[in-house]
Formats: C-alpha cells, sequence, structure tokens
C-alpha cells in the first residue's frame, strides 16, 4: 500500500541554525503515529514545515509528498488546498489558537467554506453539527459566542471541529492535550480517537508525554536532536527500545506494576543546534558510545519488521538491555 | 455595559477639572496679567484699578470658585485685552486651526497606517527598513525643524510656494505637509509594530493551518486584531486636532487656535488661555471616550469585562 505522506530528507534551519536535519517518516492512510521527544528536538517544526507554516525566514529542504505529489515548495494555491482539506492541524495552546475578535460561528465556517462545497444555511448547519459531534453543548447558540466565552478544554474542542471541517485525511495534533488539566485531557484524547475511528483518519500526535502516545497510537517515532533516531510499533517500542535515547526516556518512566526502583535519568543535556557534534547527536550523552560513534551520524536503518533505528551500535544496545553481556 | 461608561465619563470629567484647575493656578502664579498688559511703566493706581476690575486681588482660592461659578452658568470669561468674551476669540480661530489639522489627519491615516502594514508584511525587506528609517527620521526631527526645512526648499530655494500667512490654499501646503509627516511617521511605526505582533500570534497560524488564502488572513485576521493599539494613537491624534499645531501655526504665521494660544499665555490673557485649555481637554478627554467605546466594539474581551464590571 502506498503511504499517505512520505517525508525524506526533510531539513530546515533557522538563520543558518539546523533544526531539522533530514527527517524520513512514512504514515499509512488510517494509521496514528506519535511522534514523541522532548521539546526542541523538532517534532511540530517538522510538520509546520511539511505544510508550509513555517515563517520566510526558515530554509526548508528536503521532499514532502501527499499521496505521491510533491507538496514541499507547492504553489500558495496548491498548499492552501492541502492545508485544512487533506492534512489539518490542531495545536498546544488552544486559548491563543482561536482569533479573540472572531466569533466561533466566523471561524468555523471560515474552514467550511474553503473546502466544502456548501452555501449559505448548509454552512451554518455544518458547523451547528459539528460543535455537537466534538461535545460542545447547546451548538446552536454557542456558535455566535467568542472564544474566550470557552473553557481550554472546550476551545480544543471547537479547534478540533475547525479541523474536521475540511474532512481532512490525515489530522496533526501538536502537544494538544499539554495546556490541558489532566481529567480534560484525557476527555480530549477519547474524542481525538473516536473521531479519527469514526472518519477513517490518519492521525499523528505529536507529545512529550509517552503514556499519551502508548496509547493512542500505533506506531511511534522518536525524536532527538532534528532526526528521527527510532521508529516502531507502539508496543514493541516500550516493550524493547533499541536506540539508547529512546531506551533513557522509557527508562525515566516509573512502572505501574512491579517493585519500586530507581528512575534512570539521561544523563546530561540536548546540545545546541548551532553547535551540534560531528558523529551522532547522542553521543555525548550515550553510555554506550564508542570512538566510532563520532566520526559520522548513523542513518535510520531497519533492523526488524517495522521496526528502524539510527544508531550503530543497536546491537550492543539491545544486548544491554536485555542484560547480556557484550563479549 | 452601561457602567463601563459610566465609570469612564466620571473619570473624563474629573480628568477635566484637573486640567482647568492646574491651568488656573499656574497661570495665576506665573506673572501678573496687569504688568503685562499695561505694561511695568504704568502709574500704581492703574495696575491697582485694572486688578480690581478684573478680580486679580481677591484671594486666589475665592477666584476659583467664581470661575467655576461663572462655567456653571456657561460664561468662560472675557479678555483682559479687548474686553471680547475669551470663548468669541477662540471659537473664531477654530475654523483656520481646522484647516490645517484635518487634513493632515486625514493624510496621516492614508499615509502612516498602509505603510506599517506594508513595513509588517514584508518586514526585514529594503522597504521595511526605508518605511522604518524615515518613519524614525520623521518623529525625532521637532515639527518646528522640520517645518524650517520645508520652508528653506520649498519657499526659499525652489519658490514654489509661500513661506507663511494664509492668503490662499497655497500658504496652507506647507503647514499641512509638515502636521502630516511627522504624524505618519509615528502611526507608520504604531501600525507595524501592532502588525508584527499580531502576525506572530498562533491564530494566525491557524488561519494559515485551514487553508485560507495569506491575503484573506492577513485582511480578516491580522487587520481586526492590529486596529485595536493603533486605534489608541488615532485617539490621540483625534484629540489634537484642536491644539495640536501650536508651533507649526506659529512658524508659518497661520492665526488659528495655537498662535492665539501663544499670544494669549505671553501676555497673560487668563480667560483666553484658560478657554482654550478647557476645550483641549475637553475634545482630549472625548477623542480618549470615543476609543474606550471603540474598544469594546473591536475587543469582544473587552465588552464582556464591561458588562460584568
Amino acid at each position: 500500500m502506498s503511504p499517505l505522506v512520505s517525508i525524506a530528507g526533510l531539513s530546515v534551519a533557522f538563520s543558518g541554525v539546523p533544526v531539522l536535519r533530514g527527517v524520513d517518516l512514512a504514515l499509512g492512510k488510517g494509521e496514528a503515529l506519535g511522534l514523541v521527544g522532548e521539546s526542541g528536538s523538532g517534532k511540530s517544526v517538522t510538520w509546520l514545515a511539511a505544510l508550509g507554516l513555517l515563517p520566510r525566514h526558515a530554509k526548508v529542504s528536503g521532499s514532502v509528498r501527499l499521496d505521491g505529489r510533491e507538496i514541499l515548495g507547492a504553489p500558495a494555491a496548491e498548499l492552501d488546498q492541502v492545508r485544512g482539506g487533506r492534512v489539518a492541524m490542531i495545536f498546544q495552546d488552544p486559548a491563543s489558537a482561536l482569533n479573540p475578535v472572531l466569533t466561533i460561528r466566523k471561524q468555523l465556517c471560515e474552514a467550511l467554506a474553503l473546502h466544502r462545497d456548501l452555501q449559505g444555511n448548509a454552512v451554518k448547519a455544518e458547523a451547528r453539527r459539528l460543535l455537537d459531534l466534538v461535545g460542545i453543548p447547546d451548538a446552536g447558540r454557542r456558535l455566535e459566542a467568542y472564544p474566550h466565552e470557552f473553557s481550554g478544554g472546550q476551545v480544543q474542542r471547537i479547534m478540533i471541529a475547525m479541523a474536521l471541517a475540511g474532512n481532512p485525511d490525515l489530522l496533526i495534533a501538536d502537544e494538544p492535550t499539554t495546556a490541558l488539566d489532566a481529567t480534560i485531557q484525557a476527555q480530549i484524547l477519547e474524542l481525538l480517537s473516536t473521531v479519527r475511528r469514526e472518519m477513517g483518519m490518519a492521525m499523528v500526535l505529536i507529545s512529550h508525554d509517552l503514556g499519551v502516545v502508548a496509547e493512542n497510537c500505533d506506531r511511534v517515532a522518536v525524536m532527538y536532536a532534528g532526526r528521527i533516531v527510532e521508529q516502531a510499533p507502539s508496543n514493541q517500542l516500550f516493550a524493547d527500545p533499541v536506540h539508547p535515547y529512546a531506551q533513557g526516556l522509557i527508562g525515566a518512566l516509573p512502572p505501574l506494576d512491579g517493585p519500586r526502583r530507581r528512575l534512570t535519568a539521561i544523563p546530561g543535556t540536548v546540545p545546541d543546534p548551532a553547535m551540534m557534534p560531528d558523529g551522532c547527536a547522542f553521543a555525548p550523552r550515550c553510555t554506550l558510545a564508542s570512538e566510532s560513534c563520532g566520526h559520522t551520524a548513523p542513518s535510520l536503518a531497519p533492523i526488524a519488521d517495522g521496526r528502524t533505528v539510527a544508531c550503530i551500535r543497536a546491537e550492543a544496545s539491545r544486548r544491554a538491555l536485555l542484560g547480556i553481556a557484550a563479549e | 455595559m452601561g457602567r463601563y461608561f459610566a465609570i469612564r465619563i466620571g473619570r473624563a470629567a474629573l480628568t477635566i477639572v484637573l486640567v482647568v484647575t492646574f491651568a488656573f493656578v499656574v497661570l495665576r502664579l506665573s506673572g501678573d496679567p496687569a504688568l503685562m498688559i499695561l505694561g511695568p511703566e504704568a502709574p500704581p493706581e492703574v495696575l491697582a484699578a485694572f486688578r480690581k476690575a478684573w478680580g486679580l486681588d481677591d484671594p486666589i482660592w475665592f477666584q476659583y470658585l467664581d470661575y467655576f461659578g461663572a462655567i456653571a452658568k456657561g460664561e468662560l470669561g472675557r479678555s483682559m485685552r479687548d474686553g471680547r468674551p475669551a470663548i468669541e476669540l477662540v471659537l473664531e480661530r477654530i475654523p483656520a486651526t481646522l484647516a490645517l489639522t484635518l487634513p493632515a489627519f486625514a493624510f496621516k491615516v492614508a499615509l502612516g497606517v498602509p505603510a506599517g502594514i506594508y513595513a509588517a508584511l514584508h518586514r526585514g525587506s529594503g522597504i521595511d527598513r526605508a518605511v522604518m528609517m524615515t518613519a524614525v527620521a520623521g518623529f525625532t526631527v521637532p515639527s518646528f525643524v522640520l517645518a524650517l526645512l520645508l520652508v528653506l526648499v520649498f519657499a526659499v530655494q525652489l519658490g514654489w510656494l509661500p513661506s507663511g500667512g494664509q492668503d490662499s490654499w497655497r500658504h496652507a501646503i506647507l503647514p499641512i505637509a509638515t502636521l502630516s509627516l511627522g504624524g505618519a511617521a509615528v502611526l507608520a511605526r504604531f501600525t507595524r509594530s501592532a502588525m508584527l505582533e499580531v502576525l506572530g500570534q498562533p491564530y494566525i497560524r491557524t488561519a494559515s493551518a485551514k487553508g485560507m488564502p495569506w491575503r484573506r488572513v492577513v485582511t480578516s485576521h491580522a487587520l481586526p486584531n492590529a486596529a485595536i493599539p493603533t486605534v489608541t494613537i488615532l485617539g490621540f491624534m483625534v484629540g489634537a486636532l484642536i491644539a495640536g499645531a501650536v508651533v507649526v501655526e506659529s512658524v508659518f504665521a497661520w492665526p488659528g487656535v495655537g498662535r492665539l494660544l501663544v499670544v494669549a499665555v505671553a501676555n497673560r490673557d487668563l480667560a483666553v488661555v484658560q478657554c482654550i485649555l478647557l476645550l483641549v481637554a475637553m475634545t482630549m478627554v472625548t477623542s480618549n471616550l470615543i476609543v474606550d467605546f471603540l474598544y469594546g466594539f473591536l475587543d469582544p474581551r473587552l465588552r464582556a469585562k464591561g458588562a460584568h464590571a
């Protein structure tokens, strides 16, 4: 099956400083992919760049194909059809993601008018249906309200309604619950998975919360310093991470069952994008690093069916995890 | 909503009282109108009679109460120079001033706002830098310097336009240009920064992510938000319509309210100065009230706050 989106060698630099350094990623129709990593690892930038939403001074190169058609550097009119129509995006801070001076109706109907062939009353009826769908009570009346009259969770629901307006094939949810209370988080994630199922949409869930990703995604890609370092089906990644960084991330999670154990922290900090080490970006923090790690940056290589890792010590790392001494 | 405006109107009234009081006290502490108008050689008994006639020998608090009592009856006093009602003197100068400040206001808006928007949308471009350099020059150069510069070039060197007076529309060109350029510069800078602030907001990215063409993102999402801070500065400019041309009128010998004010202050013509200041305070305060009202119209968040306040 040909992928819905395939990203190859996507690189982004802001005023000469590289923040994405060759991202390769593919996403199938209807698939839910989790994208995890620390702040600044390039999770959001990957998708903002793919959709041409970065500021003009950002230098973007590589390839982003949607159904085989190149959209990176596509003409504005074509991108406008893709954005909202094929690929919709919701953002981290719902409170500032809606225009404060326009009513919800105006903002929802704009999205409908852009991508759906609806006229007059049909637009408003559809807007009401969408609000109903995402669980805003009294949708007809609430359409005339302004964003500040809703709670954070409700605004995120409205954002989801707006994203659904164009019947997209892919929804990028960029930290959709980070700014929300824990109880609301669960509701929003539940809503996302319901609409995804019902509409058969693919979803990319960008998060630094591994638990959220584990529960909601089929597959996970781990990013570090502007690259993908490991991708695997969710259950495999969490059970058996191979890249030392992915191991570190998962090792830092407290287990829900089993005896209490000391949580392990990854030593050091993420390198400054302006001063990336020559070889593997994680090498300076890696306990398994050997001399050769400092020379060449490893590329993503398959290690099993549906799994890829960018680490020359992948095998050693796996052994270390399983407690087998390297001979 | 009603209370929001009741509070603002109350504050506005208080502002006017404070301005008038300040002017009243300062004018009486800063010189003797009798000496100014009759001259230092005038015999003491003439000076005393003058002071008595205008009530200047009463205690200041008595004069103050007297003054407010008169205002309450709608009397703003008479000019000490020619005995005519001060309000009459001021009102007959207003058309001349408005003949400069109204067109200047229109030019400021027509030049400054689009320049600011354009510069913000093309941030960092050559045009942006040119607009901003002009803007900085425009508001760091004091209006009297700019006025003299324009006179030097267009009146003295080129001889295209008259350097002063009020005989024809050509006389108004240089004063209007002086007023417009400085104001347009301020406005351009304000609009640009308001626009840049708005363009960096997440909701602009949301609008783009919806698939909205950039031109429409700017017109229907960015501009309505950028209008809020821009309206503030426009309010100040409207408030300055009556007395914003003091310097320019003086340089170009334009017989407006500004020049009347300069002459009246020099002569300690108390009633005239007070009358002008009252008028200025009232226009300032009124335009600020209009701005407050516009905020409520432009920003639904303030509307809501007003309703709950």
